[in-house]
């Protein structure tokens, strides 16, 4: 699951789920991509399963969402207003 | 606080349908109505308030929190950021390793993990309008106890070789994550929360009370306090027994314990009952299978549920 394209400003965005496996993680991830599809904006939206690159975010409460490297939330399912919010802060 | 509620109850059953006072029928389903909706307003404040204070606080400050800290400290403040701090099971691993690898000792990580299972919001909520403040002060109180020694214990015993894991522990210190949230974010993942909770166990709930209300109308006090109120010597670890497989379920347990502690059980085997529902989690233990060997696993269920049931004989006697 890996999207690759550039937004307008010509800088691509990455955007990480970090998460074991778990059906608020699937959620989030579902409405990460909800979110960036409403928004229209191109970004690279990648799924993190695995534990030593989860742990090496300092996260410990999955799911989590992460935004070029940055750490938005923890334990948290956002829902896609709250995400597209997160993504325009960032643009 | 809710007589007004109960007088309507009353009103609409008496006075608007003439109802007949002592039918068995007429009195379980007053009380399954009366019931329902006083559970659920007190439910549905008391999550939103929890997951609204719960905003402020997340595992991975308990982990910068805990790091530099001795032993019994640990436990304690572990077990109690445990009451705090929101905590999925489905979340375990990554909490458990996070914990390792900042090199907090293993038995303050065991006090977090009996302690955060064991005050869940639904717990706590139920608890608190079912039997009110001093019941859910006593269980928390003693849920702590059990927390901070069943922690202590397994911090003892050295069994840190049954982590199966390799865990490379950190040597700088943890840097705090920083998400910024609004008093509006709050509310709105509070109240996201809360509808997720709620959505869960209503039904669980329902059910509960209507089988609490069957028992209430229909089953006379003599027959419970005969034969299920926990007066023999093997009730308290019977109870303890039947609450593992329960977990999922405890939204809808509870209701049934009021019934029968209003019919006469003894409220010491009721509250080994509840902890054992919530902290006896068999999912949370599958999942910490993946990481931990069996072995330890045993001895973290075993050591929990010997301070339930002392926790259960304690209350039987004195209350």
């Amino acid at each position: 699951m890996c999207y690759t394209f550039q937004n307008k400003k010509g800088k691509k965005m990455k955007i990480q789920i970090l998460g074991t496996g778990c059906t608020k993680c699937h959620t989030l991830a579902e409405n990460t991509k909800k979110a960036v599809a409403n928004l229209g904006i191109f970004a690279q939206v990648e799924k993190v399963e695995d534990l030593n690159e989860i742990l090496s975010y300092n996260v410990i409460n999955t799911p989590a969402l992460v935004i070029d490297e940055v750490v938005k939330s923890t334990g948290q399912v956002l829902s896609p207003k709250e995400i597209e919010k997160l993504i325009k802060d960032n643009l | 606080m809710f007589e007004y509620w109960e007088r309507m109850v009353d009103f609409v059953f008496f006075s608007i349908l003439n109802l007949d006072k002592t039918s068995l029928f007429v009195k379980a389903s007053h009380f399954f109505i009366y019931d329902t909706v006083k559970i659920f307003i007190l439910l549905l404040f008391i999550i939103f308030s929890v997951s609204f204070l719960r905003t402020w606080f997340n595992v991975e400050k308990v982990r910068v929190y805990l790091q530099d800290k001795s032993q019994l400290t640990g436990n304690i403040i572990a077990s109690l950021f445990g009451i705090i701090t929101p905590f999925c099971s489905c979340s375990a691993i990554p909490l458990f390793l996070g914990f390792i690898q900042a090199r907090i000792p293993l038995g303050v990580t065991f006090s977090f993990l009996i302690s955060a299972p064991l005050n869940n919001e639904v717990a706590i909520a139920m608890l608190f309008s079912l039997f009110g403040w001093k019941i859910s002060f006593l269980y928390i109180s003693f849920g702590l106890l059990v927390s901070v020694l069943g922690g202590y214990i397994i911090g003892k015993m050295k069994l840190e070789k049954y982590i199966l894991m390799d865990v490379k522990p950190l040597n700088e210190k943890l840097e705090n994550i920083k998400i910024k949230l609004t008093c509006k974010q709050r509310i709105v993942q509070a109240w996201q929360n809360t509808k997720d909770i709620f959505t869960k166990i209503y039904l669980y709930i329902i059910t509960g009370i209507a089988v609490g209300a069957f028992i209430h109308g229909y089953i006379p006090t003599d027959f419970i306090s005969t034969y299920a109120s926990g007066n023999n010597w093997y009730s308290v670890p019977l109870s303890v027994l039947l609450g593992i497989p329960m977990y999922s379920n405890a939204a809808g347990v509870m209701p049934l314990v009021e019934v029968l502690t209003n019919k006469g059980m003894l409220l010491g085997s009721a509250l080994s009952f509840m902890m054992a529902v919530t902290a006896l989690s068999l999912p949370e233990a599958l999942i910490l299978k993946k990481i931990l060997h069996v072995k330890l696993i045993c001895i973290f269920f075993a050591i929990i549920s010997l301070g339930i049931i002392i926790i259960g004989y304690i209350f039987n006697s004195i209350l």
